[in-house]
């Protein structure tokens, strides 16, 4: 157990990055990962279709690639880099934000899936008869949409922050692999494994990095599980 | 209070083009399935955009494609009890409940949480979930929710349609306590002369999304000819009556009506209480003569009004019996043997034990089957 927990500040600091990373990338995620589920899932507009292939762009494509295209759009020189450094101070080139950034977009298609599926889960009708109980069209997403929605909520949530905890070619690529900055789990072991001795550091943060995407799998299951009975649908 | 609705539209290969105004206590859209009147009352609640036409809620125009007015459904108060309750699933009875109310500005808020609890009898449900419930609890609820929003006008979309008998008279009487203790207008939807002809004051009969017949329920109710064929047995003369006293000897009833006494099995009522009764067209037998040596108990004289050819070998004759009209099906054999002819002095025979706990207003049991 000693040796286990027993972290060199640097190792530390790749758990406490990756954590801190794969939260903020599934929190910010969320209110986009909704709104494009609502849309993809009740939406009629030309151009379904390329939207829904664009948002599983990330999941065809080498992470390598994902990771390239960040750069060339929200690096330093950038359109979109450079638009939210001069205007907003949001730099993401090689910052822990960049990490979070490719993270979120790598889990993206797959929070958009459970959220999508979820939504088309729910009898419409439920929603007609609120409206005419007298709530306008925001009342009825917040009080029956959402909580209704809220299992898929929750897993689509977990499958982002379980595949940022994952996450490696699009973070390297785009954000590199600096220690105490962009230095996440999956870097810290890839770095280990390349330097003469690192087998010991690498099988640490291996077993870290199962006990930690194992407890988000059963806090989801725990959650869903809660919010089901809630709900009490048979 | 009155409803005004004039519409035509269009869905797929059904058109609808309708026209009717009611100012009924409980107004029922009477038809078949398929006849457009599900249809009709989502228009009232604002679910469905009409075509083409007007819709009047109490002297308020909720739509007019003429002007371009279409009032979203939540801005309407129109409650509304679905058929298959939707009750919100995530929610207590209890949060169910006070849902509507939420969104009802304080100053139109005239229904009362503790009344509307205690007039439907859902006390006991309070804290459980929409799951825990029985059909007939659900049903219940659903129209609590609705009333609990304080609305203008209640539309009812085959409330029972889902429930079994036993359930179908669990609820009647709530709906009946509505109808008579609150003063919100209803619009009820139904395809059952059964809950028709005890519920409604006034009804608007539905064909293949036309009007064909609508007025009050003792009117449009003789004509059997309207009514679809699967519920044709069912129809017949719908009378006010009054309870007059209980027969103990015998377990029996006896109800005053414009036509004359009328005996029915034991009603669980006070003397003086009103109860509706329909006597089907297909339990009246016509005697020329006051007949005697029969067992039948109801013998009501009156005058031939009407005589119309009805299903296959059945005539339709309308018995005008000192105001209130009673209508027979006979066999076109026996109306020609009988020589029947308008304007005819008759008596209408009705026995004792047609009478049942679905075409007397009764909400309680009768015995051990109804």
């Amino acid at each position: 157990m000693n040796w286990l927990l027993d972290l060199t500040p640097d190792e530390w600091n790749a758990v406490r990055l990756s954590i801190k990373v794969a939260t903020v990338a599934m929190l910010a995620s969320l209110p986009p990962g909704i709104a494009i589920a609502l849309l993809l899932a009740r939406g009629k507009f030309w151009g379904k279709t390329l939207l829904n292939g664009l948002v599983h762009l990330p999941l065809i494509l080498p992470p390598v690639v994902t990771g390239y295209l960040l750069l060339l759009a929200f690096g330093k020189r950038g359109p979109a880099g450079a638009f939210l450094a001069d205007h907003f101070g949001i730099v993401f080139s090689f910052r822990w934000t960049g990490a979070a950034l490719a993270c979120g977009v790598m889990g993206f298609p797959l929070m958009v899936r459970a959220i999508r599926l979820s939504i088309e889960a729910v009898d419409r009708k439920m929603e007609a008869a609120a409206g005419t109980l007298g709530a306008n069209p925001l009342w009825v997403f917040g009080t029956i949409t959402l909580p209704l929605i809220l299992p898929g909520l929750i897993a689509g949530a977990i499958l982002s922050f379980a595949k940022a905890m994952g996450e490696f070619g699009a973070t390297i690529t785009f954000v590199s692999n600096i220690p105490g900055e962009t230095q996440t789990l999956p870097s810290a072991i890839y770095t280990f494994t390349q330097v003469p001795g690192g087998d010991d550091g690498a099988l640490r943060l291996t077993l870290i990095s199962i006990v930690i995407s194992m407890a988000a799998l059963v806090a989801s299951e725990v959650l869903a599980r809660r919010v089901g009975r809630r709900m009490d649908i048979e | 209070m009155s409803v005004l609705v004039d519409i035509s539209h269009r869905l797929d290969d059904f058109a609808i083009d309708a026209r009717f105004e009611s100012a009924g206590r409980l107004t029922a859209l009477f038809g078949p399935s398929g006849s457009g009147k599900t249809t009709l009352i989502n228009m009232i609640a604002g679910l469905i955009r009409p075509d083409k036409g007007r819709i009047e809620v109490d002297g308020r125009v909720l739509v007019d494609t003429g002007a371009g007015i279409f009032v979203p459904r939540h801005k309407r108060r129109i409650g509304m009890v679905f058929q298959d309750a939707r009750l919100f699933p995530h929610m207590s009875v209890m949060s169910n409940l006070r849902y509507g109310r939420w969104f009802t500005p304080a100053a139109e808020r005239y229904a009362d949480v503790d009344a509307v609890v205690e007039l439907l009898g859902i006390g006991p449900l309070l804290n459980r979930r929409p799951a825990k419930l029985s059909g007939g609890e659900k049903q219940r609820v659903a129209i609590g929710r609705a009333l609990l929003a304080s609305p203008r006008l209640l539309l009812m979309d085959e409330p029972l349609a889902s429930l079994d008998e036993a359930r179908k008279a669990e609820i009647l009487p709530y709906i009946e306590r509505l109808r008579d203790e609150t003063k919100i207008p209803i619009v009820y939807v139904s395809h059952s002369v059964a809950e028709v002809a005890r519920l409604a004051s006034d009804v608007v009969m539905l064909a293949r999304g036309k009007v064909t017949a609508s007025g009050p329920t003792e009117a449009v109710m003789q004509r059997l000819d309207l009514l679809p064929s699967e519920e044709r047995g069912e129809g017949g003369a719908v009378l006010d009556t009054k309870v007059l006293r209980h027969d103990e000897a015998f377990g029996m009833t006896v109800l005053g009506s414009a036509a004359g006494e009328i005996r029915v099995p034991r009603l669980e009522m006070r003397p003086g209480a009103s109860v509706r009764i329909r006597i089907r067209a297909r339990d009246v037998m016509i005697a020329t003569e006051k007949p005697t040596g029969l067992s039948a108990l109801n013998i009501l004289p009156g005058t031939i009004v009407a005589i119309s050819p009805g299903e296959g070998p059945t005539v339709e004759v309308g018995i005008d019996c000192n105001g209130a009209t009673v209508l027979a099906r006979i066999t076109e054999q026996s109306r020609q043997a009988l020589k029947l002819r308008l304007g005819g002095k008759v008596f209408a025979v009705v026995k004792t034990v047609s009478f049942d706990r679905a075409n007397t207003g009764a909400g309680l049991p009768l015995g051990a089957d109804g």
